[in-house]
């Protein structure tokens, strides 16, 4: 998913991780904590988060958001859901509320969950398989991304006035046997996935179809909303409820009380964690530049954790109009970009990792490949001038103007300057474009105004650890939709050879997930070499923790797991 | 010549006392306030710095490309080599940061910003675009609102109603926040904006300024309208129109002479304001539009180096404080000159 840009880190939307995680990509991390879960010695406390504005609307059903799926998990429960451990083993997929993780059957089409019995949701009612059926029903009746479950046999009648999957036959309980049967309209290789988002975290029946607001229904977490309040603060206290049934779904959490408060700056945030006021900074808050010199002290190593993220910073193409509808001038602008300066602009090495290539490293189907660039073929190691110059020239493109759009934060500002620059040194005539975040990213994917920009810069964040969250979504041909703010593949690329090598490699996803995945790395190649982007570089974040909290763990998919941290005296 | 002069009784010969005329007499009275002269001197050196931008580039600094990213540049502070952006240090290498100022006029006197440019340049680039915009957007608007309100004062009736209505759907708006939509959509326009035979570039200095003179034109408008409706009605208007003339005539031989000196009196106060607007604008991402620089966007460049490289922001803002200031005062000893009874204040 795109998340809105900041410096080092991200604000916004939640962004989920990889498979090999870089050694649980914990660049600096500290190792994580022996203990995992459920020990009683270090429960109690009040944990308290500092973020600089509140995640909207709580609904889980519409949220999209990092900051409150991190709390999500905490509070509800999935059929299945990613292991809540921190490294490699938190991108395996684990039976939650299922009692196991099914076979398909009918050709792929059909999955057969049974349900555990004797979990009560926190006020205190028995989960039901009725109970996931008001679930996805909410996916379509609640205004939100129902592109996840848009498979599901009954979904196309699904409307934001009305959906009954139940009466459809796509999900259909047995409240007897504790089943719940889901049908698909055609296989989908990452079910699995999609149903391990908080999007299918399961609330009561009677649950509201509507947009519950700020009003987060019941789940089965070992915690509850107490209040959510996004000028102030959201409160978790513990669910009476909640018992143990599976340690490496949903562990017991160790704080009383989880808070998260809002609206300080940043800078400010910072100063109240070195000071033990209060316990983190939330992740997707942007450290200011002045802070992270104060942060590199040694006072402070053993309370900061950086890790490596499966996302990409990249600047998108335009292919429908010149001079990029030209693949020599898409290379030329990839052998030319000075991948160093955007990895300092992202604040240096530490930070941010070079890419040229749309997989990020570490994640499923990745092998380096990197073509544009001076030394070996994998790994950037400086810009290629002289060869960006001559394809230039080979395409009959130089002196084109080229409108760099961006958002007009200040780091969206100073990779526009930069790739501006890049375009300039080559031949091309380039300016800026730069608009607030909010709009930038609609104004972009809508093919109704991509007659006003050549080069847009833009950002994703894994939603689950597949190759087709990117390769598929950024860069299918399905994924263009004319004249929508939601057309994810701005550069508007469409190669039929490709994009028929994504249907083999989601078709062949279930039944050889080995050649799936060789596929899916020769797709990745084939992009590259077909330049729809300039990748800039793979993000890393930061979290910044007080002295007195320990037990930090950092899961490829929800990054901190904020329940599993515990608080000396 | 000589004039004769009678009295008692007697008649005596005297020199003539030279006439002067209602504008020398206020630049006189202008000269005699020496706060307002330091007012007028501050500001003039301002704008020569500024003008001096190229010159500091080219001859001092020898960077001619100042205005473009030097991430991975060099320059030499006590006579070594060093990177202009420097990694942290410590265990965790976490940032990058500008260096701080060298205090050699040749190699980043004031340090660099965020994306290794030498702030010192910056500083006058800005200064060039800020003055610019502000001298430019308050003439502009001062010149649309005297027309406007000539018109309305002059012809009253449905016409004052109009005008004067539309003047004040104008100003009901937020001034900063229609700029800013404003700003949005032109921006988008990624061939210009035409206006007639004229193409402007949303990336143009001239963007801002004509949002910025649109934004303002009912802020001089409604006091230039005053005056015109208390002159149409003096006598000499009404003899102009027994001896025929002409609506132009009487609008830009009588009323107009009349009415500009409190044009003139609104007009440094208004740069004043339009720097400041511009600076807010440009602070905000939706005035100046990059490779150009402005006092705000230095401001902005600088806020999260605000601890460690404090002078990014701070001499940004000192200039705009200093040229701020400086026209206040000249405005308030124009209005003392050429009036020293009013009391004309904007918006």
């Amino acid at each position: 998913m795109r998340q809105i840009m900041t410096k080092r880190n991200l604000t916004g939307l939640s962004a989920l991780a990889v498979l090999a995680l870089a050694a649980a990509g914990c660049g600096n991390s500290s190792s994580p904590s022996s203990t995992t879960s459920s020990g009683t010695a270090h429960q109690g406390g009040t944990f308290t988060i500092l973020a600089n504005s509140a995640f909207g609307v709580a609904d889980p059903a519409q949220n999209y958001t990092l900051e409150e799926w991190q709390l999500l998990i905490n509070t509800h429960d999935g059929l299945v859901g990613f292991a809540h451990v921190g490294g490699l083993p938190g991108t395996k997929i684990v039976p939650d509320l299922a009692t196991s993780i099914p076979q398909p059957t009918n050709g792929g089409k059909t999955y057969v969950f049974h349900i555990r019995r004797g979990i009560k949701f926190s006020n205190g009612q028995t989960l039901t398989p009725q109970d996931f059926v008001t679930t996805f029903d909410r996916q379509f009746t609640v205004p939100g991304p129902t592109s996840f479950y848009s498979d599901f046999v009954g979904a196309s009648s699904c409307s934001t006035k009305g959906c009954n999957l139940e009466k459809a036959g796509g999900v259909v309980p047995n409240n007897s046997a504790y089943t719940l049967t889901i049908n698909l309209t055609t296989p989908d290789p990452e079910l699995m996935d999609q149903l391990s988002l908080p999007f299918a975290y399961a609330v009561p029946a009677n649950t509201s179809p509507k947009l519950t607001g700020n009003s987060v229904p019941p789940g089965t977490g070992p915690y509850m909303w107490k209040s959510y309040n996004p000028n102030t603060e959201a409160v978790l206290v513990r669910n009476p409820y909640f018992h143990v049934w599976s340690k490496v779904a949903q562990p017991n959490g160790y704080p009383n009380e989880i808070i998260e408060k809002y609206g300080l700056q940043v800078s400010d945030e910072v100063t109240e964690v070195e000071n033990g006021e209060a316990d983190e900074v939330f992740d997707g808050d942007q450290i200011p530049s002045d802070q992270l010199t104060t942060l590199n002290s040694p006072t402070y190593a053993s309370q900061v954790h950086v890790n490596t993220l499966t996302a990409d910073w990249y600047m998108a193409l335009n292919t429908t109009r010149p001079p990029f509808n030209n693949l020599k001038a898409r290379q030329a602008i990839n052998y030319a970009a000075n991948r160093t300066a955007y990895v300092k602009i992202a604040g240096g090495p530490s930070l941010a990792v070079p890419a040229c290539q749309i997989l990020p490293p570490n994640f499923p189907s990745y092998v380096a490949y990197c073509p544009y660039t001076t030394g070996p073929k994998t790994v950037w190691s400086g810009p290629n001038v002289a060869e960006a110059k001559a394809l230039v020239k080979a395409s009959g493109t130089m002196g084109d103007k080229v409108v760099v759009n961006s958002t007009n934060d200040q780091v969206g500002t100073e990779l526009a300057e930069q790739m501006v620059s890049d375009l300039d040194s080559i031949g091309y005539k380039a300016s800026t474009q730069l608009l607030s975040a909010t709009n930038q990213y609609p104004f972009v994917q809508n093919s109704a105004n991509s007659s006003k920009w050549n080069v847009a810069w833009s950002a994703w964040y894994q939603d689950y650890p597949a190759p087709s969250d990117f390769l598929n979504v950024l860069l299918g041909c399905g994924t263009i939709h004319k004249n929508s703010d939601a057309s994810p593949n701005i550069a508007e690329f469409c190669d039929p050879t490709i994009n028929n090598l994504i249907k083999e490699a989601e078709a062949d996803g279930s039944s050889d997930p080995a050649k799936a995945s060789q596929l899916w790395t020769e797709i990745d190649h084939m992009d590259t070499q077909q330049a729809p982007w300039v990748d800039l570089y793979n993000p890393k974040q930061i979290d910044f923790l007080a002295k007195n909290v320990h037990g930090y763990e950092w899961n490829p998919q929800w990054y901190i797991l904020i329940d599993q941290l515990w608080l000396s005296k | 010549m000589a004039a004769i002069v009678q009295q008692a009784g007697t008649t005596e010969l005297r020199p003539a006392i030279a006439g002067r005329s209602p504008w020398a007499l206020a630049w006189r009275r202008l000269r005699r306030n020496r706060i307002a002269m330091a007012a007028l001197a501050v500001f003039i050196l301002i704008v020569l710095i500024s003008l001096a931008a190229p010159l500091y580039a080219h001859d001092i600094a020898h960077d001619p490309s100042v205005l473009s990213p030097n991430l991975n540049g060099t320059t030499i502070i006590h006579g070594k080599v060093s990177p202009v952006m420097v990694e942290g240090g410590g265990l965790l290498k976490l940032g990058e940061t500008p260096i701080g100022p060298t205090w050699d006029i040749h190699h980043y006197f004031l340090g660099a910003d965020n994306i290794g440019r030498d702030v010192t340049a910056l500083l006058l680039y800005g200064g060039r675009a800020s003055l610019q915009i502000g001298v430019c957007s308050a003439v502009l608007c001062c010149v649309a609102a005297t027309i406007v309100a000539l018109i309305a004062g002059f012809f009253g009736g449905l016409t004052d109603a109009i005008l004067s209505r539309l003047m004040d759907v104008i100003w009901a708006f937020p001034v900063y926040l229609l700029a800013i939509c404003l700003a949005t959509e032109l921006l988008t326009h990624s061939n210009g904006v035409r206006v007639g035979f004229l193409t402007v570039s949303a990336t143009s200095l001239w963007t801002p300024t004509a949002i910025i003179a649109f934004i303002y034109v009912p802020y001089v408008y409604r006091p230039v309208r005053g005056q015109v409706l208390s002159v149409v009605n003096k006598e000499f208007v009404e003899a102009a129109v027994a001896q025929g003339a002409s609506n132009f005539r009487l609008i830009f031989s009588e009323v107009l002479p009349n009415v500009v000196s409190t044009v003139i009196v609104l007009l440094p106060l208004m740069i004043a304001t339009t720097i400041l607007t511009e600076s807010a604008l440009s602070y905000l991402s939706v005035g100046v539009q990059p490779p150009n620089v402005s006092w705000g966007t230095i401001i902005a460049d600088g806020q999260d180096l605000l601890y460690t490289r404090p002078w990014v922001s701070l001499a940004p803002g000192i200039m705009i404080v200093l040229t701020v200031l400086a026209l206040n005062v000249l405005g308030d000893g124009v209005r003392d000159a050429l009036d020293p009874r009013a009391s004309v204040r904007v918006g």
